[in-house]
């Protein structure tokens, strides 16, 4: 098997708006192997949530082609989709989004649920990803009983739950104060060094880049070419 | 496996409010339907407990109550002869000659009609559900009564040693009768002479009740009574004569229905309203639970589930509340005799059942629609609705 994680071609993303047509995502190639951490970078709206979302298969490209972890995304059937980013994809999100109601270690165990694993061991693994990210005394608290960095911390351990190959984050740092947000950016760090996750993260952030092995720019919807960044950046 | 059921029940939870009123709607719904059905199922339990299963009412053909038949002396004379009657202790036939009329009974909460029976002692072998628990049987030839025990304990005039006023004057409350559930808890019975006497009606009495041997002479028995021209007769056994009185429900069963099929249609809607906020106010969540890869059809079950959840507990409260009226006596007017016939409300197990499903249908139907919205929407697009 190649090492090749996620690969682009002429990957283009339209949205028809009535009458205009915005182009979110033109003609973009890119390739990331396995063990990589890229960060996506570039001004508002120029395609990088975009891209992201058409890695996740959180939604279809209008042209070009896409694989990620060996899949033909274009291939997949909704329900396929739903499997494969259960087994393979973890997302972390800008705000969180945990669900309220539900404990520390109830969100992290969610994704485990749509696995074969027993309630022991689904309990066991979300203990251990809560461990791993430095949470294991939290588990009972409420997403409302913890602070920002905390509730990221958490979205991280329901991110790896599933032990996914690919991590996927726009902006994790986006709503953080400056010592949460390296918290997040460590976790991601490690995560990538010491359990060779691929990771590809979207941010606004420059010294959030810095943890990352490679920086890919985009502008106006084109994914600019390697060592290439926008003007005036 | 799918989201766990947990999940539901806390966002019901966390919505305290809605979902009470909710609920509520739901168990007021359930509870009308079931204090309806529990009244019929009480009269029904009375009038149908009322027939010994070889019991056959001889009355005249098209009589649709006994009340309204004709039968004359001679006709007893005839019919006690036939074959397939059950001889009693006595040697003599187990056939009854019986006149049923109706007399009005001054009470406190006004004057009520009340069906008085005027039997020969045949009359009681054929009821052996009916048991004396008050004083004693009445005496052939004089002014006596025995009332059943639901009159006596709602008209003071009629307990045991005191006198009721109808026809030519008064009559001495001899005994009080226990008849089960039975309809003859309702009645008062005296002796077929006096009654006749008093109502003049001396040859025109109304039916004859007879006992048959078993089932197949029952059936010979019956075939034989319709054939007699001499006769003129119609001979239902008495099951199917007091499951036919059951009618007297169906207005009452029609009003009750009609209105908690009203209030169902209201709380579907109510449920509708419910779980499409909560499909709304949820919508990032909805879009990060697709993300983790819950499917579409995932969400749409978690989100019936909840709406399911939220009219299960609509149900309960229901129950909990016709529960109190479970073997409440009352008293209904029975249309088909133009007589009072008291009965217990019954609220089965099997009832509630029922109106635990009712409630579950109320909201399947209610929740569908919104969770269909919740499990069409695209995940970018919900992820934005914060
Ligand atoms: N659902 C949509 N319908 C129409 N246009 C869209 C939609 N989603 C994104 N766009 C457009 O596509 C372009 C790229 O959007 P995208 O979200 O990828 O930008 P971004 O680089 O992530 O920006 P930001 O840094 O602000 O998050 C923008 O012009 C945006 O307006
Ligand atoms: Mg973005």
């Amino acid at each position: 098997m190649s090492n090749v994680v996620i690969e682009t071609r002429q990957l283009t993303k339209e949205f028809v708006r009535g009458e205009s047509k915005v182009v979110a995502l033109k003609d973009a190639n890119i390739t990331i192997e396995k063990g990589e951490f890229v960060a996506l970078m570039g001004p508002s709206g120029s395609g990088k949530s975009t891209l992201l979302h058409l890695i996740a298969a959180m939604d279809r490209a209008t042209g070009g082609e896409i694989r990620v972890l060996g899949e033909d995304l274009r291939k997949l059937s909704d329900g396929d989709i739903a499997r494969w980013r259960n087994a393979h994809v973890g997302f972390v999100f800008q705000s969180f989004n945990l669900i309220p109601v539900l404990s520390a270690w109830e969100n992290v165990e969610l994704p485990l649920k749509l696995t074969k694993l027993g309630k022991a061991a689904r309990l066991d693994h979300a203990k251990k990803a809560l461990e791993l990210v430095g949470l294991g005394d939290r588990l009972d608290h409420t997403p409302r009983q913890l602070s920002g960095g905390q509730e990221q911390r958490v979205a991280i351990a329901r991110a790896i739950v599933t032990d996914p190959d690919l991590i996927l984050a726009d902006e994790p740092t986006g709503n953080l104060d400056a010592n949460s947000a390296r918290d997040a950016l460590d976790l991601l760090g490690r995560l990538n060094r010491e359990f060779g996750k691929t990771i590809v993260m979207v941010t606004h952030d420059p010294h959030a880049a810095k943890s990352a092995s490679k920086v890919r720019y985009l502008e106006k919807g084109e994914l600019l070419p390697i060592g290439q960044k926008p003007e005036d950046w | 496996m799918a989201l766990p059921l947990t999940y539901n029940w806390r966002n019901l939870l966390a919505r305290k409010t809605t979902t009470l009123m909710t609920a509520l709607g739901i168990a007021l719904t359930v509870a009308v339907l079931l204090a309806t059905a529990a009244l019929v199922d009480g009269l029904k339990t009375s009038l149908t407990s009322t027939a010994h299963p070889l019991n056959v009412l001889v009355m005249r053909k098209g009589s649709t109550a006994e009340l309204n038949s004709n039968r004359s002396p001679e006709d007893y004379q005839i019919i006690k002869v036939k074959r397939g009657i059950a001889k009693g202790p006595n040697g003599e036939p187990l056939a009854s000659l019986e006149l049923v009329t109706v007399v009005i009974l001054e009470g406190d909460l006004g004057a009520i009609n009340i069906t008085a029976r005027g039997i020969t002692p045949q009359g009681w072998l054929l009821r052996e559900g009916v048991k004396i628990v008050e004083g004693r049987q009445f005496q052939p030839g004089r002014r006596e009564i025995v009332v059943g025990k639901s009159i006596a304990s709602r008209y003071p005039a009629a307990r045991l040693g005191g006198t009721i006023d109808f026809g030519r004057g008064p009559w001495q409350v001899v005994g009080v009768m226990d008849a089960g559930r039975s309809a003859a808890n309702s009645e008062l019975f005296c002796d077929l002479n006096q009654l006749a006497a008093d109502q003049n009606r001396a040859t025109a009495l109304s039916s004859v009740l007879v006992r048959a041997i078993d089932e197949v002479a029952m059936q010979a028995l019956t075939n034989d009574l319709t054939a007699d021209t001499r006769l003129n007769a119609d001979a239902p056994s008495e099951s199917s004569y007091y499951a036919s009185q059951t009618q007297s429900a169906a207005p009452l069963q029609f009003i009750g229905t009609f209105v908690a099929l009203i209030m169902a249609i209201g709380s579907c809607f109510a449920a509708m309203n419910t779980m499409y906020a909560a499909v709304a106010r949820r919508a990032a969540e909805i879009g990060t639970l697709r993300v983790l890869g819950f499917s579409k059809g995932g969400i749409l079950l978690s989100f019936l589930l909840e709406s399911l959840l939220l009219s299960f507990v609509g149900g309960i409260l229901g129950c909990l509340l016709v529960l109190p009226l479970n073997n409440l006596q009352t008293g209904i007017g029975n249309f088909v005799t133009f007589s009072e016939i008291t009965f217990d409300f019954r609220v089965t197990p099997e009832l509630m059942l029922t109106g635990l499903a009712f409630a579950l249908f109320m909201g399947a139907v209610g929740g569908l629609f919104p969770a269909a919205t919740a499990a069409r929407k695209e995940i970018l697009t919900a992820l934005k609705q914060t």
